[in-house]
């Protein structure tokens, strides 16, 4: 499954992994304060995490955003 | 008429070049060579985008990389990394089975056998090749016919099940070989994977086998993770010898089955060469390769840096930091696909941002991963700094646990995505 619009940069990248139906954390049309929230505790280790935490730091806290906002309206 | 003359007029206002909107009514044709991870994804999200889409494969089924180890150690069976292009074709994707023997890059023409396809853009991602007999970059005595006594299973399908097989035949007490390659190669991890299942299998199996693996490297990928599961695990089945520690085979003898490096030669039962490597066959006769063997490309778009209108993904392409791997080609391929579409109509690409994840098996159990985060900078993508890294070295056996499930969790969302 391929998603339709252009999301922000990095958004082909999560749909590697995050895909309706797929066997990781939800992303697609979860609220985007959900996955804001998740991401900046991953990012501060608030949340333990096995790679999440890797890969948030390569984005700002307003990429997360972004991102978050456009997967929750896919 | 009037809606293209304003549209004509921002787009040489932005700078682009007109042929892009003086292009003939209808939908683009773009061609994608090779339906992998990288050539499949992208003919999928081209063909989502509206574009007349053709995949040129020679092969009838595509045969997975990611997970072919684990066949190896007779944890999965081959079947299980087969695949078929129903679903790619079902989203409009037109597939041409044949083999693609040049590019009349003038004309913009892929040359097939007999016929050729015409396309405004193309796509190459033909994986990589391995070098062997009298290419210049070849080891010696590794030539095609080596390849049964000694496989290389670097592309999963026979190959795979020569190595199983004489993996099973081999006696307990037998001793296993693997020859690494110098960088850069398809998988960076993937040898040492190979190294950890192939070891798991002998100590479950044959324990009183050993596992010799000869690298010319000093320095790999998640190396401290897998020395420490090695240490562990492995101990008295499992040696890593390095570069400084005359590692690196320079010459095989398969009727021997010898292997030979500078200090000696080491005799096996079971011989696993992993060859020096190139991008496949036709980005050379494309003239889109360079010296090194594999293809520069601008980071933004993957266009070919040499050849005007030809992208290159996936393994064959130089992708800076970027290693080469599924994860990776199928995140290019979509960028590579959004790029393509905003050419076409004359917008300017947005500067991507690319993740990769890659995982590996140190025993059926133990999964350990290594992210990184690229944008590009200077031509090239770049590790975006203080993001990615590998597993932490003290986790557990429930973290190990765990990413053996994400492990597996990919592989069945990437190969549904792509294939499913």
């Amino acid at each position: 499954m391929l998603l339709g619009a252009a999301g922000p940069p990095g958004a082909e990248s999560c749909t590697g992994c995050h895909v309706k139906g797929g066997g990781v954390g939800l992303l697609l049309g979860r609220p985007a304060a959900d996955t804001v929230r998740e991401m900046e505790s991953f990012r501060s280790g608030q949340r333990p995490a096995t790679l999440m935490n890797r890969i948030v730091k390569g984005f700002t806290p307003n990429e997360v955003v972004d991102l978050a906002q456009w997967f929750a309206k896919q | 008429m009037v809606r293209q003359a304003v549209r004509r007029r921002a787009v040489l206002a932005a700078g682009l070049a007109a042929p892009f909107v003086a292009r003939a009514q209808g939908a683009a044709k773009v061609v994608v060579v090779g339906g992998g991870f990288a050539g499949a994804t992208a003919a999928r999200a081209l063909a989502q985008a509206g574009h007349q889409v053709t995949m040129i494969e020679g092969d009838a089924r595509y045969v997975s990389c990611p997970f072919s180890n684990p066949v190896l150690a007779g944890l999965r069976t081959l079947d299980e990394q087969q695949f078929g292009w129903e679903k790619v074709t079902a989203a409009g994707v037109t597939l041409t089975q044949a083999r693609a023997a040049g590019v009349d890059t003038a004309a913009r023409r892929v040359l097939l056998e007999g016929s050729a396809v015409p396309y405004d853009r193309l796509v190459l991602a033909p994986g990589v090749d391995m070098r062997l007999g009298t290419d210049p970059g070849a080891l010696p005595g590794y030539d095609q016919a080596a390849t049964v006594p000694m496989p290389h299973a670097w592309k999963a399908g026979l190959q795979t099940v020569l190595l199983q097989e004489q993996l099973r035949a081999m006696p307990d007490g037998g001793t296993v070989i693997m020859a690494v390659p110098a960088n850069p190669y398809r998988c960076p991890p993937g040898p040492y994977e190979r190294a950890s299942l192939i070891a798991w299998y002998l100590k479950t199996n044959k324990p009183r086998s050993k596992l010799l693996v000869l690298d010319a490297k000093d320095v790999f990928s998640k190396q401290k993770l897998f020395q420490a599961a090695w240490a562990a695990l492995y101990p008295g089945i499992l040696e890593w010898v390095s570069l400084s520690d005359g590692g690196k085979v320079v010459s095989v003898d398969p009727a021997a089955m010898t292997v030979a490096t500078d200090f000696g030669s080491h005799k096996g039962d079971v011989v696993n060469v992993i060859p020096p490597q190139r991008a496949g066959a036709i980005a050379q006769a494309a003239g889109v390769a360079d010296r090194s063997g594999w293809c520069p490309v601008d980071p933004v778009t993957f266009e070919s840096s040499r050849i005007a209108g030809i992208h290159v993904i996936g393994d064959a392409a130089i992708m800076g930091a970027m290693p080469k791997s599924a994860f990776a080609a199928n995140a290019q391929a979509k960028v590579c696909a959004a790029a393509i579409t905003a050419l076409l109509a004359g917008r300017k690409p947005e500067e991507p941002r690319l993740i990769n994840t890659c995982y590996s098996l140190v025993a059926p159990r133990y999964g350990i991963s290594v992210a990184g985060v690229y944008r590009p900078k200077d031509g090239q993508l770049t590790d975006i700094e203080g993001a990615g890294g590998t597993s932490a070295l003290d986790a557990g056996a429930d973290v190990r646990a765990q990413e053996a499930d994400y492990a597996d969790v990919w592989y069945r969302t990437i190969t549904g995505s792509v294939f499913g």
